[in-house]
């Protein structure tokens, strides 16, 4: 649930909520864990083997990367973890979190754990982790996720050319060994969702110090720690940790991740029986992974989204019917099924299916495939003049394939026939977004942060977003819900939704699903759709 | 010779300026920002845009940014990437596979190449010529993807003879799939250009002449024919050897190879200039010694070719 105060009072309606969403979300989607039945016991010991692409960093802070992250979730404890089945927010590394006023957060931690190297873990290991990740000139890729504690300006000034006035978080304040004070700018009530990601894991001195040599070597406080170096494109060992003293023991004795740069490669060695495990099997091989898995495949979830996302400011675009009509005269479910398989869900609302708050209901009719009322709302807003130019990236084939569906949709069913591509490099297309100088729709993608209502709003609809759309009843709403508790802040969430797909600066497309497949050598491999991935410490090896 | 050798080396360095440039002009002509690019959809605060585009000289015009470039070149350092690694640690680490491979490669290509050119140019209009021809046809045609799923997954997966893809199985046995793949396109040419040089040279008047001479057919062919047919084919090889490395990027990604090859690729994708300028100019520099050894041999091959 998006917010989830450790707060016991609290604890039992949010459960309540949770389970209620959840009967709402099963009947759309299934769970967003994917575990399969298990023939065999549970037994530790072992080793088993992960494809993986190559990750950029294996310093925590350093990176926000789902390859690098899947490493991370074996090597660190971060203070919170996220249940795979519901995206409920749970202790890991800490014992509680707590708040009157969602602004002041006491963190305590579990007291008597060290790094694998033997070093103590305290409060002021992960204060001199948030503190580095939040200096700007490090550089550090997550950076902006410590943008809510107070002081996080003071290191990151705005203006060209200023210099940080401080190299520490004013907000963050080490009570005692095992006590973290952490102040907040301004309340906000999914911040334990923030703790559960590898960036607010500890760091043990020599991390911030060196953090080039700690990148090929990371010592965290995980169940598992590396065997040897990272051994750059080609593996990254790992091997239980025998002083560890957090909730998760690991199950195999030894994990290898092999790094692969394409996936049809990993997926033909996962064929040969080369590898144990591959969590993104490419969406072309589906209907084969299928056939030669059986029930060691799996189809889950995915946070990600993908939108049009409008200029608003463009008068071509300012009036919400020739939005809501150009979102009518796309047919999602056609779409999905001949470019993604039908793996790929057709969007029914701005967040994904297994958030909790998510409401299947939530766009309507503005979401739904109606060619002869998209056309009459467009007639009744006046039409539309001029060429229609579409921006994407030419990063993947796929998405000059559904463009190319857009576009014809667009022609046949709205009558706009002078309709451009602009396809473009991902580089190119980020600065020219950022800067609004594109002049017609563009491919939006969000990719979740943590499970909640509130980082799509606050991911696509930011202050000087690229469709140009700001709204002040929007963003008292999700101040609202930033401020408020449990089913009171999701309401608020929903309502801000209400008004984001009213006006429909981005028009939700469809819903990303993850495909896994694994060899018969292991057993209870259960993969979220979360920044955890795969949960390394509960996968058995039968042999 | 020494003079000419010389003389072909100083060549070498306006091109290599020249290449480099280029190369660099290229990149860095591209539009939009590449740190952005790498954070995706996602926002980059100021503060850090700023910073990283400090370190990587960014923001400098691109005669500037060439100059830091150069300068550095100077003192040995190739640059860094935009994960903070250094450029000359990342291929020194990978020069080994690439040149493993395209060693394999050229070798298969050169001994079995030559040794069905041979062949099929002896055997001239038989059916075993024919199945040479038509054999090597099918695979010129084939795009070279389509050779390497197929290969892993007959002699990989099927078969299960050789390894599928990475280094794990050591030389020689990791390189001889992707070797061979690596190497059909150029295999098959070398075995029809030895094949059609063959058999134009055995028509010459001075095979006839050694024919009347009473030599034996085996000489007639190793020592007059073979030696006179092979200059184009050590051409073609020599300019293979560099071709093989830049070739490899195909190979390396369906293989999992982690050779310069591969890290180009993931460079021009990413817009690392200095990786790509500085991978492509150790490329050109093989292509420039291919070059210049092709030229020596052609001494050796027909004494009427002289350097000086």
């Amino acid at each position: 649930m998006s917010t989830a105060h450790m707060n016991t009072a609290r604890s039992t309606a949010l459960a309540a909520s949770v389970a209620l969403t959840l009967t709402l979300v099963g009947t759309a989607c299934g769970p967003a864990e994917s575990t399969k039945p298990n023939n065999a016991p549970n037994k530790p010991g072992g080793a088993y083997s992960v494809a993986l692409t190559e990750p950029d960093h294996l310093l925590p802070g350093r990176t926000t990367s789902s390859y690098s992250l899947q490493v991370l979730q074996g090597l660190f404890d971060p203070p919170a973890s996220l249940d795979p089945k519901n995206g409920t927010v749970k202790p890991l590394a800490a014992l509680s979190w707590l708040t009157e006023d969602n602004v002041v957060w006491t963190i305590t931690f579990r007291s008597g754990t060290t790094f694998h190297n033997g070093e103590k873990v305290t409060a002021a290991s992960y204060a001199d982790a948030w503190n580095a990740a939040a200096y700007g000139p490090n550089g550090w890729d997550s950076n902006y996720y410590f943008a809510q504690i107070k002081g996080y300006d003071a290191l990151n000034p705005t203006e060209e050319g200023a210099k940080p006035t401080a190299r520490t978080l004013s907000g963050l304040k080490v009570v005692d060994e095992t006590t973290l004070q952490v102040t907040l700018k301004a309340p906000f009530g999914q911040f334990p969702m923030l703790l559960s990601f590898p960036a607010f894991a500890p760091l043990p001195k020599a991390a911030v110090a060196k953090p080039d040599a700690f990148d090929v070597a990371p010592i965290g406080n995980g169940p598992y720690q590396l065997d040897g170096q990272w051994e750059r494109n080609q593996k990254i060992k790992l091997k239980k940790f025998p002083g560890y003293g957090g909730p998760r023991e690991a199950m195999a004795d030894r994990i290898d991740f092999k790094i692969y740069t394409s996936r049809e490669t990993a997926f033909t060695e996962l064929q040969a029986g080369n590898v144990d495990v591959l969590t993104t099997v490419p969406a072309a091989n589906s209907m084969q992974a299928k056939r030669l898995f059986g029930d060691r495949f799996s189809i889950r979830p995915s946070g990600t989204m993908d939108y049009l996302g409008l200029p608003v400011k463009d008068p071509r675009f300012a009036d919400p019917r020739i939005r809501k009509a150009i979102s009518m005269a796309i047919d999602r479910q056609g779409i999905t099924q001949a470019i993604y398989n039908g793996v790929y869900k057709p969007a029914t609302s701005i967040v994904g299916d297994m958030i909790p708050g998510h409401r299947p209901e939530a766009c309507g009719k503005t979401c739904a495939y109606d060619p002869a009322a998209a056309k009459k709302l467009l007639d009744e807003a006046g039409g539309f003049e001029g060429p229609l130019e579409l921006y994407f990236s030419n990063s993947d084939a796929t998405y000059e394939q559904w463009m190319t569906s857009v576009a014809n949709q667009l022609k046949d069913n709205l009558g706009i026939q002078d309709v451009r591509f602009r396809k473009m490099a991902p580089a190119d297309l980020s600065s020219l977004l950022n800067e609004g100088r594109n002049k017609g729709p563009f491919r939006q993608n969000w990719v979740i942060d943590y499970p909640s209502i509130q980082n799509y709003l606050d991911g696509l609809y930011y202050p000087g977003n690229r469709s140009g759309w700001s709204n002040r009843e929007f963003d008292a709403l999700v101040a609202k819900g930033n401020a408020a508790k449990g089913t009171e802040a999701i309401a608020a969430y929903q309502q801000a939704e209400d008004i984001a797909l009213r006006d429909l600066p981005y028009i939700p497309l469809w819903n990303w699903q993850d495909q896994s497949a694994w060899s018969d050598r292991i057993g209870n491999v259960v993969i979220d759709s979360y920044a955890a991935g795969l949960h390394l410490d509960r996968v058995t090896v039968n042999d | 010779m020494w003079r000419f050798v010389a003389r072909r080396l100083l060549h070498a360095l306006p091109v290599l300026l020249g290449t480099t440039f280029l190369i660099y002009t290229l990149v860095f002509v591209l539009p939009g920002d590449p740190i952005q690019g790498l954070a995706g959809d996602k926002p980059v605060p100021p503060a850090v845009l700023a910073e990283l585009h400090a370190r990587y000289h960014l923001d400098d015009p691109l005669w500037m940014q060439y100059t830091h470039y150069l300068a550095g070149l100077l003192t040995g350092d190739l640059g860094t990437t935009f994960t903070g690694r250094e450029v000359s640690d990342l291929l020194a680490d990978r020069w080994a596979i690439t040149l493993q491979l395209g060693l394999t490669a050229w070798v298969l290509e050169l001994v079995f190449g030559m040794a069905l050119g041979v062949w099929a140019g002896l055997r001239k209009g038989k059916w075993d010529d024919s199945a040479v021809l038509f054999g090597t046809t099918l695979i010129i045609s084939v795009p070279v993807f389509v050779v390497g799923y197929l290969a892993q997954l007959v002699f990989g997966v099927q078969l299960g003879w050789l390894p599928v893809a990475g280094t794990e199985g050591g030389w020689p046995l990791a390189f001889l799939l992707p070797g061979l793949v690596l190497a059909s396109f150029g295999l098959a040419y070398v075995a029809r250009l030895t094949r059609s040089s063959l058999i134009e040279n055995l028509r010459a008047d001075y095979v006839r002449t050694a024919h009347a001479k009473g030599l034996s057919r085996r000489r007639v062919v190793v020592k007059h024919t073979l030696r006179n047919s092979l200059i184009p084919v050590v051409t073609f090889l020599g300019l293979e050897l560099g071709g093989l490395m830049a070739g490899a990027i195909v190979t390396e990604y369906i293989f999992n190879l982690p050779g310069v090859g591969q890290q180009l690729f993931q460079s021009i994708q990413l817009r690392e200039g200095p990786v790509v300028v500085g991978t492509t100019t150790a490329l050109v520099l093989i292509f420039l010694l291919a070059n210049l050894l092709v030229d020596l041999l052609y001494g050796l091959l027909d004494p009427r070719i002289r350097h000086d």
